[in-house]
């Protein structure tokens, strides 16, 4: 990433791509929060940023005044790309989602949960006798390539393709469009050919469910099937690799936390819901459409808001020690999948990935801890990206 | 002597957007339908000894779509 011009004032001046903001982004949202709830900066054309909870929360709901049609702030207006329903407004959006929902119930994901295990130990196996190993590159990143690979129906190798464009579309492609155009040109070119093929073949895969699904009883077209595969190779990898990374990285540097998981494994669901809490990997966005206001702050038309769901989760007002991680929370409102219409399709899918990959690693792994340098994550996707541990 | 008070659960199907956090906690009183989207089972009544768990449900669903009542 380019050398970025230094942040004057956090309140007024703030940018996600800065040096600090990347390594550490927890202080700075606590003292705009304090500060200025609603924060703006002049970079990426204008961009407004709400920490707290009821303020992100107000815009997710507001879907008159906050349109979803840019859902990433760029340094230059992106073309469209629509991948929807997470580019969709009201009406369009209800049908798209409708569709894409019964292939990611709780459910549904109990049939892919196996093959999760399997992956996650065929990973693990790979390393286990090295006694160290990057657990973002090595563990983390390839559970959620390869599982959509398989959900998809594709080859599970074509993961080396998936990450390319999607570090095109959410990291490079920020601030380069000359980078972002042709991996969208790439990828739907390679959907569009899976999918004309399932039109005609049908199997019992997540494309040819949506190639073949319906809505009213129209089919959804292909430029339907194609956006919606867009959406869930973007959306369901960088996230969940990320949200993995969190966990891992909490638990290596965590010992009592890591230990009481082993010995209490009923306390897992409560401990991942926490840990998305306290390091929700996803920011969103949203383009201001109509003059508005929330909380004093006036949304100008043309410009963007910054959906933090990760500051409004550690937002005092909503959490008691919202700055702790507490494996064991009672109360945890959290807002990593979104709140509102827009609430991630995929967030069974991102859980149970999580859980298992957070399991088997302890099943297998019980002691290890941080051995090198960790490096985060730029853009709007935050996770560990090269995390050294070693368990001997 | 007082009556013991029953408590009834209800999803507010226009706010649930699906997290499916009360289904997970309590899976005694919630089910979801194709969508994912959750709904009270039966007529929502809690038997007793899940009254902790209808609250609990109810202080983790992110849209605050659901309600206790007493009855």
């Amino acid at each position: 990433m380019s050398e970025r011009p230094p942040v004057k004032d956090w309140a007024t001046d703030w940018d996600h791509l800065d040096r600090r903001w990347v390594e550490d982004p927890f202080p700075i949202w606590d003292e705009m929060r304090r500060k200025c709830p609603i924060a703006h900066t002049g970079r990426f054309m204008g961009v407004y940023l709400p920490t707290r909870y009821e303020d992100v929360r107000a815009v997710a709901y507001d879907t008159e005044h906050f349109s979803s049609r840019r859902v990433i702030v760029r340094e230059t207006p992106p073309p469209r790309v629509p991948a929807p329903p997470i580019t969709s407004d009201p009406p369009e959006h209800r049908p798209a989602r409708m569709v894409l929902l019964p292939p990611f119930t709780p459910d549904a994901m109990k049939r892919i949960e196996p093959r999760a295990r399997a992956i996650a130990n065929e990973l693990i196996d790979k390393f286990i006798a090295r006694g160290t190993c990057d657990a973002a590159v090595e563990y983390a990143q390839e559970i959620p390539v390869r599982v959509i690979a398989h959900m998809l129906g594709l080859p599970e190798e074509d993961g080396d393709l998936y990450r390319k464009w999607i570090k095109a579309i959410l990291v490079d492609g920020i601030t380069d469009n000359s980078v972002l155009m042709p991996a969208v040109g790439e990828m739907t070119h390679y959907f569009m050919g899976h999918v004309l093929e399932r039109i005609d073949k049908p199997g019992d895969d997540l494309i040819s469910y949506l190639a073949t699904a319906k809505f009213n009883g129209q089919p959804m077209g292909e430029e339907f099937v194609v956006g919606a595969l867009r959406l869930l190779l973007i959306a369901g990898i960088d996230t969940t690799w990320s949200g993995i990374g969190s966990c891992i990285w909490h638990l290596a540097r965590t010992p009592e936390d890591r230990r009481r998981l082993v010995a209490e494994p009923s306390l897992m669901p409560t401990a991942i819901e926490e840990f998305l809490r306290a390091y929700a990997p996803v920011t969103m966005a949203r383009e201001v459409v109509k003059e508005t206001q929330i909380n004093g702050c006036t949304f100008k038309p043309g410009q963007m808001v910054m959906l933090s769901f990760p500051a409004a989760n550690r937002d005092p007002d909503m959490f008691e020690d919202a700055d702790k991680v507490v494996i064991d929370r009672k109360e945890n409102r959290h807002a990593a999948f979104g709140l509102g219409i827009h609430r991630c399709v995929g967030s069974n899918l991102a859980r149970m990935e999580m859980t298992v990959a957070v399991e088997e690693l302890l099943k297998r792994i019980p002691e290890f801890s941080l051995a090198g340098d960790v490096k985060w994550s730029e853009g709007t996707v935050r996770g560990p990206r090269r995390l050294p541990i070693e368990f001997r | 002597m007082a009556k013991t008070a029953t408590l009834k659960v209800r999803v507010d199907r226009d706010k649930c957007q699906g997290h499916n956090r009360c289904k997970a906690l309590a899976p005694e009183l919630f089910e979801l339908d194709e969508y994912g989207n959750a709904r009270e089972k039966g007529d929502g009544t809690v038997p007793p000894g899940l009254e902790e768990k209808a609250y609990l449900a109810r202080s983790n669903c992110p849209e605050f779509a659901i309600e206790i009542v007493e009855t």
